[in-house]
């Protein structure tokens, strides 16, 4: 590696880019795998980070900033730019004045994401310019391109990676650090920032003609380029599917493109017409292909290569070249191993208990949707962020006497405040009768724990408001909301059966910090562990499926030889090194066979 | 690419795949190579099977090994080294550690861990290097290191000495776990010889 060279993951360099662009206001929600690009970011000086409730509110903040003459960044993974798509599309009416940049991630194959969706569509659909990079160099390189095109043009601009280009490292070089070409300050400017309709209708003519001076710029880009090579088999590529055209066809000549929107048409036709065969590899959607199409030019591209899941070499070879297709050593069959909740999780309790009541489990986004695996199985439905209290408010109506006491609702504490409030206040307005559980664990977990507007701290873990969910409910007409521990099982399961025989909307907190907070870890754990001549192999405790704890089965033999009954068919073990020491098992246990350690 | 090498690492989430496939990637970026890595976070994370991907050559474009085409598999659980199979072929070699994580299926009673889980490994002319990394660590000082253990035994096969491994290890591992971890590597070594 060169002196001073970097080891940088995509989501690191982006945000080297950004601070390196002269970025001043940032602002985003985590998501996977975004999420590494806001928390490295907070990580300079003189750049402004925060994390919101949601992407629609992260984008607003960094329009805000853009036109207050600062350069401003929105980080969002796919799903969250659904949710800020609102302010995108006006967004491209108003142009910016300091340079404005939103980054959304992509996560084909759907690693951590309930959906797979191609992000390129919004930049056709907005009409706004997007740069897609290849890897982390590139990454960090467009991003200040980027910053200078928004400038030149007056246009937001979109920047798509994906996982495998957010969570690979690769090697980059520190560039020169540079500022905005506006001043910042408050400018006036209503024909253009107050989308009446007469205004909008005005800046719908100049979006138009902005993206015919795009159309033109892009042609002279050179991260648009054309890589010399064999012409009788021609490709067109860009993200990371142009390394592994690279890989699997290295003679092969390729048009790469750093720009997928608005596309170089000349370069494109002029590549088009220099090759014999024409094809174009692109991970999901046929994005390039179909607009290389309508531009009335052959080209082969989805016939081949898949629309769905991520591309590698190996797939981009046998796509093309299916005789390439190697043949593989066989996986033998084994057990699965499946992301689990950790071990002191407290989403498990609850779970444990929806899936002893006879409830339809409306669930929502986080490490909670877990609790829709085995053992536990206790999640009905998971559709997107917020969800989980409208789509049981939807069964109640529906339903009627036949859903009362039969709905429960499982949201989160950062995705109640990204979505869930709105859905909450409908249920109340509208006469709902379901019963809202918001898992309380003091942070946006899955995505790394992330702070919240409910955990007390911002986003350099500096002191800030903790929202009273409590005191919300309450204002937004909530009366009969009660709070829980979730590691005592069998007294949360007593709150929530009287909730649920109640009429109306009822919310049940349920509050207890998550195992991997830092604050946490650093706590000794006491844990608990067996007295294993009370055990009766109930498997009461099993059933949680905490890591912790595992099932030893024993022959009629091995159980007489413990002194347990012939019939007795195992016993259960705590793991003492993995035990977090919630406790939940022992409350479970009805032969005082768990017990806290010394005790 | 020819003259790429390609390191598979699997393991269960929180095992320290990360800091392993970090110390030697930045081993091999000191001697010179160009390399990639590619990681899967979030969801995978939790408890799950998880794995890095590591690249080095002159230049290395994809992020990603083809299946068939890991030379080294580094596994840190006995059972995910048969799991990546596909990922190898004849002549790859294995490195594994002898640990057993019990899987939801198996800690619950539904299925059993399956015996003798390297010998569809070996049957495929695979040559399996066996570590009982948790053990070493413990005596090291410090079970968490077990990642670290494995890096030991990983160096025989890597185009860098030991002592680069050593090196990365004193300037990138925090200091107040460095002694132990430079007593883990050097155990993993000793094993893997």
């Amino acid at each position: 590696m060169k002196q001073g060279a970097l080891w940088y993951s995509g989501n690191e360099a982006i945000a080297l880019g950004a601070y390196e662009a002269g970025v001043k206001v940032a602002s985003g929600y985590p998501g996977t795998p975004s999420t590494e690009v806001m928390e490295n970011l907070s990580r300079y000086e003189g750049v402004y980070t925060e994390w919101a409730p949601n992407e629609k509110v992260g984008l607003e903040v960094a329009l805000g900033a853009s036109f207050a003459g600062v350069r401003a960044f929105a980080t969002m993974k796919h799903v969250g730019l659904n949710v800020a798509a609102d302010p995108l599309f006006t967004a491209a009416y108003t142009g910016v004045r300091g340079g404005l940049v939103i980054l959304v991630a992509d996560d084909p194959e759907m690693h951590s994401s309930q959906n797979e969706q191609d992000s390129r569509n919004y930049a056709f659909a907005a009409k706004l310019p997007m740069f897609e990079p290849s890897d982390p160099a590139e990454a960090k390189e467009f991003l200040k391109l980027a910053y200078q095109l928004s400038e030149e043009f007056d246009t937001p601009v979109m920047f798509r990676t994906t996982t495998r280009i957010a969570h690979v490292k690769g090697v980059i070089e520190r560039g020169e650090v540079e500022c905005s070409t506006v001043a910042p300050g408050i400018e006036k400017n209503p024909q253009k920032l107050v989308m009446l309709p007469g205004h909008a209708r005005m800046r719908r003519v100049a979006l138009e003609e902005r993206m015919a001076r795009l159309r033109a710029h892009v042609e002279t880009l050179p991260c648009n380029r054309v890589e010399e090579g064999d012409r009788s088999r021609g490709f067109i590529t860009s993200s990371v599917s142009y390394l592994y055209v690279k890989e699997a066809f290295p003679e092969a000549a390729v048009l790469k493109l750093g720009v997928c929107w608005p596309l170089p048409e000349q370069k494109i036709r002029a590549f088009a017409a220099s090759v014999d065969e024409l094809i174009v590899v692109e991970e999901l959607d046929p994005f390039l292909e179909i607009h290389i199409k309508a531009m009335g030019i052959a080209c082969r591209g989805k016939e081949l290569v898949p629309n769905r899941g991520e591309l590698n070499t190996a797939i981009v070879r046998a796509a093309i070249d299916p005789a390439s297709t190697p043949e593989l050593l066989p996986a033998p069959q084994l057990p699965m191993r499946p992301p689990n909740m950790c071990a002191g999780c407290p989403h498990r309790g609850i779970f444990y208990n929806l899936s002893k009541m006879k409830v339809f489990v409306s669930g929502d986004i986080g490490c909670y949707t877990l609790g829709a695996l085995p053992p536990l199985a206790a999640m009905d439905s998971c559709v997107c962020m917020g969800a989980a209290v409208t789509v049981a408010h939807g069964m109640a109506k529906a339903l009627g006497d036949a859903g009362r006491g039969k709905l429960v609702s499982v949201i989160g504490d950062s995705t109640f405040i990204h979505s869930g409030i709105t859905g909450l206040i409908n249920s109340v307005y509208n006469g709902s009768s379901s019963l809202l559980m918001i898992l309380d664990n003091r942070i946006t977990a899955m995505t790394g724990q992330q702070n919240n507007p409910a955990s007390g701290y911002n986003i350099k873990g500096e002191a800030a408001n903790a929202i009273d969910l409590e005191q919300l409910c309450r204002a937004v007409g909530v009366t009969d909301i009660s709070v829980v521990n979730p590691h005592q099982i069998p007294e949360a399961r007593q709150a929530m059966n009287e909730a649920l025989e109640r009429d109306g909307v009822s919310v049940i907190i349920s509050r207890a910090p998550c195992v991997l907070l830092p604050e946490i870890k650093r706590q000794t754990v006491v844990p608990y562990v067996n007295c294993l001549e009370n055990c009766t192999g109930c498997r009461a405790c099993v059933g949680l499926g905490c890591p912790a704890i595992s099932w030893q089965a024993l022959t009629p033999e091995e159980a007489v030889a413990r002194g347990y009954r012939e019939k007795q068919k195992g016993y259960a073990l705590i793991n003492e090194v993995q035990c977090n020491g919630c406790g939940q098992c022992q409350t479970l246990c009805k032969f005082d066979a768990i017990v806290r350690k010394g005790e | 690419m020819p003259g790429t090498g390609n390191i598979l690492f699997s393991g269960v989430g929180g095992q320290g795949i990360l800091l392993a496939s970090e110390i030697t990637a930045y081993a091999l970026l000191e001697a010179g190579y160009d390399a990639k890595k590619s990681e899967v976070h979030g969801m995978a994370q939790r408890g799950g099977s998880v794995t890095a991907q590591l690249r080095y050559g002159d230049r290395v474009y994809s992020p990603l090994i083809e299946p068939g085409r890991a030379d080294l598999l580094v596994a840190f659980e006995l059972m995910e080294a048969p799991r990546y199979l596909p990922f190898l072929h004849a002549g790859s070699r294995v490195i594994v550690n002898t640990q057993k994580i019990l899987p939801p299926s198996v800690a619950t009673g539904l299925t059993s861990y399956p015996e003798d889980v390297l010998a569809a490994v070996r049957a495929c002319d695979i040559q399996v290097v066996e570590i009982d990394a948790f053990a070493l660590a413990r005596e090291a000082g410090e079970v968490k290191a077990a990642n670290v253990v494995m890096v030991g035994a990983l160096s025989h096969f890597l185009p860098v000495d030991a002592a680069a491994c050593e090196a990365i290890i004193n300037t990138r591992v925090p200091e107040r776990f460095r002694e132990v971890n430079l007593r883990a590597f050097a155990a993993g070594r000793a094993a893997g010889a």
